[in-house]
């Protein structure tokens, strides 16, 4: 069975954004799982392996998993969505055409003047509530909810411009702790927690 | 549980793997050959990243780390405060574009973590993830019923101990370090790393604890 052509559109809210969803039933934990279950799935991770940071990122082989059809992403094994992603890729930045293939990517350059980071460790934050077209790495079940920044990382590049042709976006990401309560009402446990690694630009300030 | 209850739940993630459809097998092959034919692969690279995955990476990378962190403070201070660097010391490589971040466990806190959004992993530590890992059921239920997904991996976490999920959605990739068991006292390093499990450095279990001695 191939799998499904892309949605036309580019997608956020996709199926992938599991994070709280019901219904997909008990952990199914498989006793001495070899690494590969099959060689073409090595041969999938391999290609992988040779071709990532050289003709794609890896925010764009993310978000071109992320455009699979739903049911096509559900269905899919895991290293036949990467065979997909991998095609895809590939096909649409020329690799795979006739004559020779494009020269590989330079690696991104971290930028050495840097402003200050907005946030530091204890302050209180809030997940914006976005719902951008294209990739991004905010999972819904946070947006909108707030939490308190646990340290400051980076800055790395922004994903949502990272996958979409804008290679230069550097931001500061910021570990940010939320209540189990504040994610999940008061069923939840009052102790847990849930921390989620997010870019400067997801977070608000929260007075 | 039941092959049968899991088929209705989610009938293609398997625990076990189903039948590759022939023509994803095909459709590797054929990539593999025309990236080779344009010289963009050679067919031993290919074979060696294989190999490296199936031999050379694993869990036991990971539990050098810890079991060094439980015998040297200084040494677990470091790995928490940079652990790539730390894991550099051990002669581990880091030359991976994701930054390693390691949890520790302690008295009142139990780390575990998950990817909710794909399947980030501190594989460079910890080999390529268990299918569970990947999986729609791990990633949903993980961050929201972390306690009832323990039980199915026959931990029991007690109420009055903290549990801190942490959802990989960066380039940080996250590693629970342990807490090392009583009893231990007298064990050399290398005995220890033979405690250290996968499943406790991903937090959904904890390590062995080391048989009686005569």
């Amino acid at each position: 069975m191939a799998i499904q052509p892309d949605i036309d559109s580019v997608v956020v809210n996709g199926v992938h954004d599991m994070g709280g969803m019901h219904g997909f039933g008990p952990i199914v934990i498989e006793t001495d799982e070899p690494v590969f279950h099959a060689q073409w799935e090595g041969k999938v991770r391999a290609i992988f392996s040779g071709t990532v940071g050289r003709y794609y990122n890896l925010d764009e082989f993310r978000h071109v998993i992320e455009r699979m059809e739903p049911t096509a992403y559900l269905e899919a094994v895991y290293y036949e969505r990467w065979l997909h992603a991998v095609e895809t890729l590939l096909d649409e930045k020329g690799v795979l055409a006739s004559g020779s293939a494009p020269a590989p990517q330079a690696p991104p350059k971290r930028p050495s003047n840097f402003p200050a980071p907005k946030f530091k460790a204890g302050d209180r934050a809030r997940a914006r509530n976005l719902h951008p077209e294209g990739h991004i790495r905010l999972p819904r079940y946070v947006r909108g909810k707030s939490g308190v920044v646990t340290s400051v990382k980076g800055p790395f590049l922004l994903p949502d411009a990272n996958a979409h042709g804008n290679h230069d976006v550097w931001e500061y990401v910021y570990p940010v702790r939320f209540a189990a309560r504040e994610l999940w009402g008061a069923d939840a446990s009052a102790r847990d927690s849930v921390s989620v690694d997010l870019w400067e630009s997801y977070l608000e300030a929260v007075r | 549980m039941s092959e049968h209850e899991h088929h209705e739940h989610y009938p293609h993630e398997h625990g076990h793997h189903p039948q590759a459809p022939s023509d994803v097998e095909a459709r590797a092959l054929a990539l593999e050959s025309l990236l080779i034919e344009k010289g963009i692969l050679t067919s031993e690279q290919v074979d060696e990243i294989i190999r490296t995955f199936e031999q050379d990476i694993g869990p036991m990378l990971g539990a050098r780390v810890v079991a060094r962190a439980w015998v040297d403070p200084d040494f677990r201070k470091r790995l928490i405060e940079d652990a790539n660097a730390a894991v550099g010391e051990l002669g581990l490589s880091t030359t991976n574009l994701a930054r390693l971040s390691v949890v520790a466990n302690e008295p009142g806190v139990h780390n575990m973590i998950v990817c909710t959004l794909c399947s980030c992993y501190p594989w460079m530590v910890l080999g390529l993830p268990p299918t569970w890992y990947k999986s729609p059921p791990y990633r949903s239920r993980a961050v929201r019923e972390p306690r009832v997904v323990l039980e199915e991996f026959g931990v029991n976490i007690p109420e009055d101990v903290e549990i801190r999920v942490w959802d990989s959605s960066s380039d940080l990739r996250y590693m629970v370090l342990p807490e090392r068991p009583s009893g231990t006292e007298a064990m050399a390093e290398a005995e220890l790393a033979e405690l250290v499990t996968r499943d406790s450095m991903i937090g959904v279990g904890l390590p062995r604890v080391p048989a009686a001695r005569s």
